[in-house]
């Protein structure tokens, strides 16, 4: 099983959501997030005060797969998520260990 | 501990003074006779002689509409103003100093403000202070026979009900001091801001409005030969011929020294020009400035005192200056700065509405369409340039703003009052009731005069206010109750739960 990261922008949520259910992802956990990477922030003026925005607002979506499916999960991120501009984002995967369904105690692949 | 103990023994002893006051006076009120209302304010002597004329009803309704109009632009208005311009963690902070402010005035002013202000003095303090007649507002509504005492507007035999005009100067008083907390926000200790005020209320705001507003009115003007023993009785810059239609001394100019003042005084916020200090949300600023924008039709075509042309040319020209500084403000910042902003379309609506305030029926359209770009502009300039060089925390743009643009608004006054610039000129003498106007440069150099007054007293009189609550009880908040924020620390609530 893999565990899948995506930090992507804001507005690509929708589409990202509507591609990973299209290869079969049953569920996602969605955050608001802030962070920074090599898109430069921009800066605010307030009348006479300016600000530098260093952290700029992201959506992170996490998504837990058998990792059969792994492949087709990046690709649809990849693909949905795209401006080819800088800050479109990245996908960081991690092995799972373990999976329980709170409800019926089922544990593993069937708990996906 | 100890200090805040005495403050609050300190208002609890006001309290019980209020209350057994007011039933006291309102013996003394039956037991006195009716006609020997004292001559206090302006026309109550010379109406009670002749077959008093009644208040007209269309002016009284304006007159009470106008005073809630003035009220919403403290609470709502200016406390969405400026809280929308603070950090997240002080917005209740700032709702909170507003909404107190304006209430602490309010009883201040029905207690003695009034009296000091708008009665005839005696002595040598007269140009400086009224008297003590109208100590909480005694004799205005006689219960004996069921009379009201009158006030005087500005025309003969047009009285209006004193109550009323008691209460339209009230959301004056309490917006002028409301208006000051803006340079200190976020690190003032609130039970500080409360000593500030009945301070500065007292030995600032209301000689300043005695000096700039009141007079005999247009009754007592009876003959050619009391002109000159008349004027004598007036405010000293009322003698002066100073011109201040709704405020631009007594407001505006008042309120921004006193504000800079206490931004030097009170010191920068921690980590002032390091950290991030943006308002947090200028939706509350712009819903704020709106609703300043509509309540200073209140407050400047209200100061008429009457619903007539005076009060219809003030109501267009608040309205066209308005509109003209949120533009000049905009395309300023558009081509100096960066982008055009909706804090600085906002802002620009406050700097027009400043600047036209001592000018609004005062001048004519055409003055409304210079002083209005001119505000807008200069007070950008105010809250940049201006800024820098003064190195203070104003946090948000009292002086920048009011001051700078209250001078402005207050030298062009003097200006284009003139008729030959499409003013309505001035009575320079009020038996005859007939428009005069002098030289241009001699208005103006009156007008400056005026102003000179204003920022001295004002800032003198603000800096022994701050100086005497920081012994009695310390002008700022600890370092860490700053860092944690004044709504949980200052008033154990917070603005928003997410």
């Amino acid at each position: 099983m893999k565990f899948v990261t995506a930090i992507i922008k804001p507005f690509k949520l929708d589409d990202v959501r509507d591609a990973l259910a299209e290869v079969g992802v049953q569920g996602v956990t969605v955050t608001e997030v802030k962070g920074f990477g090599r898109q430069k922030g921009h800066t605010e003026l307030y009348r006479g005060a300016e600000y530098v925005v260093d952290f700029l607002p992201k959506v992170k979506i996490e998504v837990a797969i058998d990792s059969k499916m792994l492949d087709r999960v990046i690709e649809a991120i990849t693909k949905a998520a795209r401006t080819d501009k800088i800050g479109d984002g990245k996908i960081f995967v991690t092995d799972l260990e373990q999976v329980v369904r709170i409800r019926t105690g089922e544990t593993g692949k069937d708990a996906l | 501990m100890f200090k805040l103990f005495n403050l609050k023994k300190l208002f609890g002893a006001l309290s019980v003074v209020l209350l057994l006051g007011v039933p006291l006076l309102a013996v003394a009120d039956n037991t006195a006779a009716p006609a020997a209302a004292p001559a206090a304010t302006a026309a109550a002597a010379p109406i009670a002689a002749a077959p008093a004329p009644t208040p007209n009803k269309g002016d009284v309704s304006w007159m009470l509409i106008s005073t809630a109009l003035v009220l919403m632009m403290s609470v709502p208005a200016l406390a969405l103003f400026y809280g929308g311009m603070v950090r997240s963690k002080n917005t209740l902070s700032v709702l909170m100093q507003v909404f107190v402010v304006f209430s602490l005035i309010t009883v201040l002013w029905c207690v003695y403000g009034y009296s000091l202000a708008f009665t005839e003095g005696s002595g040598s303090l007269a140009p400086f202070f009224g008297g003590l007649d109208r100590l909480f507002l005694k004799g205005t509504f006689v219960a004996a026979d069921g009379s009201f005492s009158m006030a005087a507007t500005f025309s003969k035999n047009t009285p209006l009900y004193e109550l009323v005009f008691v209460a339209f100067q009230a959301t004056f008083a309490a917006i002028t001091c409301a208006l000051i907390l803006g340079a200190f926000v976020e690190r003032v200790k609130f039970s500080a801001v409360l000593i500030f005020m009945v301070i500065w209320f007292t030995f600032a705001y209301i000689p300043i409005s005695h000096m700039v507003w009141f007079w005999m009115g247009p009754d007592a003007y009876t003959a050619a030969n009391t002109v000159d023993a008349m004027n004598a009785k007036a405010g000293l810059l009322w003698q002066w011929g100073a011109l201040d239609f709704a405020g631009g001394t007594v407001v505006h100019i008042n309120a921004g020294v006193a504000g800079l003042v206490g931004a030097y005084v009170i010191g920068k916020r921690t980590g002032f020009g390091k950290e991030h200090m943006a308002p947090h949300n200028v939706t509350m600023t712009m819903i704020g400035a709106s609703l300043l924008w509509v309540g200073w039709f209140g407050f400047n075509a209200g100061s008429a005192l009457e619903a007539n042309g005076s009060a219809s040319l003030a109501f267009m020209n608040t309205y066209l200056a308005t509109a003209c500084a949120v533009l000049s403000w905009m395309f300023g910042e558009w081509v100096f700065k960066s982008k055009p902003s909706m804090l600085g379309a906002a802002s620009g609506a406050v700097a027009g509405l400043v600047a036209i305030t001592p000018a609004a029926g005062n001048v004519g359209i055409p003055g409304a369409f210079v002083i209005g770009t001119g505000a807008g502009l200069i007070c950008l300039w105010g809250v940049n340039q201006l800024k820098g060089w003064l190195k203070a925390d104003d946090s948000l743009d009292v002086f920048g703003v009011h001051a700078v643009g209250g001078i402005f608004g207050a030298l062009m006054t003097g200006v284009f009052n003139s008729p030959s610039l499409g003013g309505p000129g001035f009575y320079n003498n009020w038996f005859e009731m007939k428009p005069g106007y002098g030289a241009i440069m001699d208005q103006f150099i009156i007008q400056a005069k005026a102003v000179g007054v204003t920022v001295v007293w004002t800032a003198v009189v603000a800096f022994i206010a701050y100086k005497v609550a920081d012994l009695i009880v310390g002008l700022r908040v600890t370092t860490e109750e700053e860092r944690e924020g004044l709504d949980t620390t200052s008033h154990g609530e917070s603005a928003y739960r997410i």
